[in-house]
């Protein structure tokens, strides 16, 4: 595409973003400030995520991009046009064939394997932010590993409601010790982020803040002995291939109260329903 | 605590020596005036004995008491103390020292109970024995053992002594002192707003105290009474030069 | 002197303590030994430097001169403003307290009263067993509340709904919770109604001396100080004028501003 830089961002950019990540990826779950640039996207889009995508992007490399988990929602289809575009790169669907995937929300079902790169799109990277108003306190408790208060919010919760209930965005503890948001993908998500072999970059354009977990690194959703951390999924197989332990979505079918339950990650979902009429 | 019982006119050891003690005031809001009322005192007190300090009204009895609690402090002279088997100058301690000479070796019972709100009576009067050592519910009993021989029936232990009579909050505050079961007791006016029947009580609690071996000296305007108790009396007098 | 069993080293000590605020000498060469289980009264009127000295043995206030030394449980000796942050912030959160004036300062108003009192216990460093059990954090926090004569119930009720008294008697639960032996004290009774003042008084002197914390109580209010205190310093425009045995001082003061500080109070 005539007039810009590939994958959009101009060289220097690209420098200054993959220092903040190997900063992150040397300090795995601590937040690194960059500066993060103007894209023709507004805040709140995705524009951290895409950052650290084209900072990364080589002619090589096979893009996938997913919003909820689905390759055909809007915002997707849009990120992953302005690659091609931009950078010429090949772009799928399928998770297997990935060597780098965006997303928003979810972590493919798929099991992913060295060599592959999932950055996430943050919107809020500051997992004390609705605990700790003063950004000064919030900087301070992560220099002194001093998460009491976020415990604190968790014992809230189970002597209110009897469980812990943070569904999304569920904070992590990251090789013992950075408290991390990990994006607001589903609770359900953060196991697939502990010991994984692939590496995990997370980008928030409007917060100007980066910072990864690399692979084979613990990370642990916090709780209490007492009150050990459970998966949360709803309690039905996808009525489209079948699958008993993918997230799912519910979706309303007509107004009398109908609905549906299918897996949220598509690819998956297709690969399931290939299985079964293979079978 | 408590040693033997001794023959009534047999004293025990010298318990506490006083010697040269000199205690003025200065009065710094009255243009620095200086009003000494002590001078050169010397005394033993003996254990087993009492001793009555006499004199005018005004001449320092109740100042010499209180210096020897350490309540006041001492411009010259020594207070030696016979303290966990040794002689310790009171006059020259740091508060420390002081405070665990008043919890182990000196009991004192003033003129006025500083009341304590909310503390029920029988804690008021046990707090001394526990501070000693003795077991929470040994101090206890002695304390209600106390505060019934001094009259104060029992449905009043559990209260807080601000609503008491005068003489009731003196009789706590006598049991309170007598509770402690100190080898040195220090009494002012421990009869002062007292009937018949308790001062006899006092007395009884006095004569006792000595018989197990402790040294008293006190102050009491009741010569009656004084003389029912007292050994000896140790006579102030006035000072010849004044500022 | 004679050997005293109870007798160990100061647990804080310091010496030579100077703090300038501005023009003003706030602190000038001031001393302090505070012992295990012994509780010292700072009185003085508004601007003597009690609180200045306060936060400065606290370390939140770095003196311009002199030293404030602490003993920590082992028996080592710390300088508690060349400690890094890190340990300053955890001696504050375990081994020491600060009761303020203001419970809400203190107080995480939005959590609930199980959860204030219940927190130091979820914070790191504290590797007491039970320090991530739910059940055992609420277990000492319900044990605490009664501690302070707060209805247990009240547990999971909001601190906004507790009168000024309560909130004091959190505060001093939220602080005791991790039992420490040395607790400093900003005019604890400041600001709340007579009778309150009294319960919580009762209170004070009672959990300190059955759990023998050392406390530095900064007071302008020589009755709390007569109450609590087993020994007293006088302040006067950042020194120390006068100091010994709480009793002492106030029945036979030396010093003339101390004479002045006492006969100037009002008796009922």
């Amino acid at each position: 595409m005539n007039g810009y830089n590939f994958a959009y961002l101009d060289e220097q950019t690209k420098r200054m973003v993959r220092r903040a990540l190997l900063k992150a990826v040397a300090v795995p779950g601590h937040q690194v400030p960059f500066g993060s640039r103007e894209m023709p996207l507004p805040y709140g889009w995705g524009t951290g995520g895409i950052q650290v995508t084209a900072s990364i992007l080589g002619p090589d490399d096979v893009l996938k991009v997913i919003d909820q988990g689905a390759d055909d929602t809007t915002n997707a289809v849009s990120i992953r046009r302005f690659f091609a575009r931009t950078a010429g790169v090949a772009t799928t669907t399928r998770t297997v064939e990935a060597s780098v995937i965006q997303s928003r929300h979810r972590i493919p079902e798929t099991a992913l394997r060295e060599g592959q790169i999932v950055v996430y799109q943050v919107p809020l990277p500051e997992p004390l932010a609705r605990l700790e108003p003063s950004r000064a306190a919030a900087r301070e408790m992560h220099a002194m590993a001093d998460y009491g208060l976020m415990h604190v919010k968790l014992y809230e919760d189970i002597a209110r409601l009897g469980h812990v209930s943070i569904s999304f965005d569920y904070p992590v503890m990251v090789n013992g010790r950075y408290l991390m948001a990990p994006s607001p993908i589903p609770a359900f998500d953060n196991p697939k982020l502990d010991m994984s072999p692939a590496l995990h970059l997370f980008g928030a354009g409007r917060e100007k803040r980066i910072y990864a977990v690399p692979p084979y690194t613990e990370v642990r959703s916090l709780a209490f002995d007492d009150h050990p951390f459970r998966l949360i999924r709803a309690p039905h197989a996808c009525a489209l291939c079948g699958a008993r332990t993918s997230y799912l979505d519910e979706i309303v079918t007509d107004d009398q109260g109908g609905r549906m339950f299918v897996c949220s990650d598509t690819d998956y979902c297709a690969e399931q329903r290939g299985k079964r009429t293979a079978a | 605590m408590s040693r033997a019982a001794l023959p009534p006119d047999e004293v025990g050891e010298m318990l506490l020596r006083v010697r040269g003690l000199g205690k003025s005031f200065t009065l710094h809001l009255q243009g620095g005036l200086r009003i000494p009322v002590l001078a050169g005192i010397a005394l033993a007190l003996h254990g087993g004995e009492c001793v009555m300090l006499s004199g005018p009204s005004g001449i320092g009895k109740s100042t010499l008491v209180r210096s020897l609690y350490g309540n006041y402090r001492a411009q010259a002279g020594e207070i030696l103390v016979r303290h966990a088997g040794a002689w310790v100058d009171l006059a020259a301690s740091d508060p420390r020292t002081v405070l665990e000479i008043r919890r182990q070796t000196i009991g004192y019972v003033s003129q006025f109970l500083r009341v304590v709100p909310r503390v029920p009576t029988l804690e008021i009067v046990a707090e001394p024995a526990r501070l000693a050592g003795s077991a929470p519910a040994e101090a206890a009993e002695r304390a209600r053992a106390l505060l019934l021989r001094l009259n104060i029936p029992e449905r009043l232990h559990v209260l807080p002594p601000a609503t008491f009579s005068g003489g009731e909050r003196q009789r706590v505050n006598l049991a309170r002192g007598f509770a402690g079961g100190h080898p040195i007791l220090l009494l002012d006016e421990p009869t002062a707003s007292l009937d018949a029947e308790n001062c006899a009580v006092v007395i009884d609690l006095v004569r006792e105290a000595k018989a197990r071996g402790a040294a008293i000296l006190g102050i009491m305007h009741d010569a009656a009474a004084r003389d029912a108790i007292a050994d000896r009396l140790f006579p102030l007098t006035p000072l010849q030069d004044a500022a | 002197m004679s050997p005293d069993p109870l007798l160990s080293a100061p647990l804080l000590s310091a010496r030579g303590l100077s703090v300038r605020l501005g023009r003003v000498a706030a602190l000038d060469g001031v001393d302090v030994d505070l012992w295990p289980g012994e509780v010292l009264a700072v009185v003085g009127e508004s601007g003597s430097g009690k609180t200045t000295l306060l936060n400065t043995l606290f370390g939140t206030q770095c003196p311009d001169r002199g030293v404030v030394r602490y003993r920590d449980p082992d028996g080592r000796v710390h300088d508690v403003h060349r400690m890094s942050r890190p340990m300053l912030r955890t001696l504050h959160r375990s081994d020491w307290g600060f009761v303020y004036q203001e419970p809400r300062q203190a107080l995480r108003m939005a959590v609930s009263a199980g959860g204030n009192v219940g927190e130091r216990l979820m914070a790191p460093g504290i590797n007491s067993a039970g320090a991530r059990h739910y059940g055992r954090i609420r277990e000492a926090a319900i044990a605490w509340l009664r501690e302070v004569e707060i209805d247990p119930t009240r547990i999971d009720d909001l601190p906004r709904t507790f009168s000024g008294g309560m909130l004091q008697r959190l505060q001093i639960a939220r602080t005791l919770v991790t039992h420490p032996r040395l607790v400093f004290m900003d005019e604890p009774t400041g600001g709340l109604d007579v009778s309150v003042q009294a319960r919580l008084l009762d209170l004070i002197r009672t959990l300190v001396a059955r759990l023998r914390i050392a406390v530095v109580l900064v007071t302008h209010d020589i009755a709390v100080a007569r109450l609590l205190a087993d020994r007293m310093l006088v302040m006067q425009a950042g020194r120390v004028v006068e100091t010994g045995l709480t009793d002492q001082v106030l029945d036979d003061p030396q010093e003339p501003y101390t004479q002045l500080l006492v006969s100037s109070v009002l008796l009922a």
